[in-house]
């Protein structure tokens, strides 16, 4: 079992000629994703790596596949037209991994996209891998396993090294998220651990949360209230100055709010087991397994 | 991107809001001619820094003749505000003032929108006034599609004033802010503090505007508001080639790919009881100019004792990160401990490459960042 991305998936690629995406869909390919069609306006008629049909837009892509799932590697300024697009295409789940996408342009498209009933999960993010079933995203296979573990993470990067971990100490995953550095996502922490409480497979979560914002708080809340899972946790930022912005755009402390401490703190009063460090996540995970 | 003050007050003045007059000095003598020019008795000289705080630390002052303003503003310039050098001071007219409210639009991450914030408990920080008095704050979350509704804007106006007269004015000022904010592409629009001046007139005595980096691209107006001057230079170089670089006060220089890795990083830096030099990173698909680029300005901080790369190939290839070291250190003198840590992509090709040249390789992260640590604090060398 797994979450957002199964056996089911089929998937459209928004961006397929392009540098990345092309990159991308052919690492895809290779981890057995379904990947069913790509987008290239101009490009309609083409066939990518011999396998998979291009066209010119997701609605045909849609139609002509059963497409069900996009994931979208266009440059930012036409992230939220492809956005927009995949909503009015009626895929249920469009991953955003475009990065650097106007926050305003989000403030239309998230909207947009959840009255369509759709899920969007980004901008600006890895995506989402249910180890040896599909990859949606960047998340390298080879780093993941199959097991008990669900992870979900603002981060690119971090999650990588902290799946990394478990995978070699035997501990595999039911499905990693990434959900994104950006101020303005998709799909939320609360999203996520909803799924994870919800899939029989998965008997912990690895939630990783960094600087900025009052997500994981909020998210903490919930593993108090409404989480019966095992929840082990980590806060990235614990050594960033006040005001300046981390890299990613949301990762920034605002006066005293967003800090790690601040976020650690939530994290501890709601009986979620804090890593100090990433190595932490193994015996923490093996613990509450 | 921060913009100044002054930069903020004419988006705003083209926007329609009415804001005093005022004129940019970058020395004495301009902010005396500035005065005389204005032909008020009484001007207030503002230090242009990206900074709060700036009336606690001396950067505002009341002049009450030229020669004055002249001398308030010698003290001014020069001077350091939270690290920043004032090289420019802002003249305006001394207003008078009956009451100070606070104004602003943000984007809310929890709403996932724009809110339009106000207080009528003005002219102090928003942050101080939303700990200890939340109940002054007032909200509106805005509707992208449609903007700031007149009825809007009006209700949040009664919030701030009585006088129906004052109300519509600030009403006004706050759909012409909204408008300014979605026009110039802000993640921040504030007006602290919106002053009504005895004679009844509502005016913004003072202007925050955060721009969304990401909008830069597509506002070149915008962005040619960037003031390079006061910024640090080597954060300034490391823009220009697409790496993101914070100076922090430690010995440890980082150079890491990914942005939560690179905190997370900096975090077991202190973990092991060291101190990060700074954050760096490299980003996503790394050539190796980036990584000569990123050792340049590491190794440009004298502070740096040692040297720690932690990549974790994705997107990033490990040997391109290892072809950027051995390019550096021909380039250009690399005199400090290089400690670098590399797994994923093309690890195998990385550790070929770093081995040719007598360099060594850790695979794991709490490792190498122990080692450093203690090669900063003169241990053992790598």
């Amino acid at each position: 079992m797994s979450i957002f991305v199964n056996q089911d998936t089929r998937l459209v690629v928004q961006g397929i000629t392009g540098r990345d995406g092309s990159f991308h869909a052919r690492q895809m390919l290779a981890y057995g994703t379904k990947v069913v069609a790509g987008v290239t306006p101009g490009k309609g008629g083409q066939t990518f790596e011999g396998a998979v049909p291009i066209f010119n837009t997701v609605a045909e892509a849609v139609e002509r596949t059963g497409a069900n799932t996009s994931v979208i590697y266009v440059p930012a300024r036409f992230a939220a037209d492809a956005i927009f697009e995949a909503a009015d295409a009626g895929v249920a789940l469009i991953v955003c991994i475009s990065e650097g996408v106007p926050v305003l342009d989000m403030t239309r498209a998230y909207p947009y996209v959840a009255g369509k009933g759709a899920r969007l999960i980004g901008p600006n993010c890895p995506g989402l891998i249910t180890p040896g079933v599909a990859k949606v995203g960047i998340i390298p296979g080879q780093i993941c396993a199959p097991g008990p573990v669900g992870v979900v993470s603002r981060s690119g990067t971090l999650t990588y090294e902290v799946v990394y971990q478990l995978t070699r100490a035997g501990l595999g995953q039911t499905t990693c998220v990434g959900i994104g550095g950006d101020p303005i996502i998709g799909t939320s922490f609360i999203d996520c651990l909803t799924a994870f409480e919800a899939d029989p497979a998965t008997r912990a979560v690895v939630m990783i949360g960094e600087i900025g914002g009052t997500d994981e708080q909020n998210a903490a809340e919930f593993v108090a209230t409404r989480m019966h899972k095992p929840v082990v946790g980590f806060i990235a930022g614990q050594t960033a100055p006040p005001g300046r912005r981390m890299g990613h755009a949301g990762a920034i402390i605002s006066g005293s709010s967003g800090t790690a401490a601040e976020k650690m703190a939530a994290f501890e009063r709601a009986g979620i087991a804090v890593m100090k460090r990433p190595a932490d996540v193994v015996p923490l995970v093996k613990q509450r397994l | 991107m921060n913009i100044h003050e002054y930069q903020a007050r004419e988006l705003l003045a083209k926007a329609g809001i009415p804001v005093p007059p005022g004129i940019v000095a970058a020395t004495a003598a301009e902010a005396r001619r500035a005065m005389e020019r204005l032909g008020v008795p009484k001007v207030v000289v503002k230090a242009q820094v990206h900074a709060g705080g700036r009336g606690k630390a001396g950067g505002v002052k009341l002049a009450e003749s030229p020669a004055q303003a002249e001398q308030l503003a010698g003290q001014i310039l020069g001077m350091t505000i939270k690290a920043l050098t004032v090289t420019r001071v802002l003249v305006v007219p001394a207003t008078d003032i009956a009451s100070e409210a606070y104004v602003g639009v943000v984007v809310d991450r929890a709403s996932r929108a724009p809110v339009v914030m106000v207080s009528p408990a003005g002219g102090i920080d928003i942050e101080e006034v939303a700990a200890r008095t939340p109940e002054k704050i007032f909200r509106q979350t805005v509707d992208t599609r449609y903007g700031l509704l007149p009825h809007q804007a009006m209700a949040l106006a009664f919030r701030l004033y009585d006088d129906v007269a004052k109300v519509r004015q600030a009403a006004d000022i706050l759909q012409k802010l909204y408008r300014a904010f979605v026009d110039a592409g802000a993640s921040l629009a504030e007006i602290n503090p919106l002053v009504a001046t005895p004679a009844g007139a509502v005016v913004a005595l003072d202007a925050k505007v955060v721009v969304d980096d990401n909008e830069l691209e597509r506002r070149p107006d915008i962005a040619a508001l960037r003031d390079v001057a006061v910024e640090n230079p080597a954060e300034v170089e490391a823009r220009g080639a697409s790496l993101t670089y914070i100076k922090l006060d430690g010995n440890v220089g980082c150079c890491v790919n990914g942005a939560g890795l690179a905190m997370a990083t900096m975090d077991l830096v202190k973990y092991y009881g060291g101190e990060p030099a700074n954050f760096l990173d490299i980003g996503g698909s790394s050539n190796p100019d980036k990584v000569v680029t990123a050792l340049k300005i590491i190794t440009a901080d004298p502070k740096v004792k040692a040297i720690l790369f932690n990549i974790f190939g994705g997107i990033t290839r490990c040997d391109d990160v290892a072809n950027g070291i051995v390019t550096a250190t021909r380039k250009f003198a690399v005199d400090r401990p290089i400690i670098i840590r590399l797994t994923g992509t093309n690890e195998r090709e990385a550790v070929r490459i770093l081995e040719g040249v007598g360099m060594r390789a850790l695979t794991d992260m709490d490792a190498a960042v122990e080692q450093a640590v203690q090669v900063a604090k003169g241990g053992a060398a790598a």
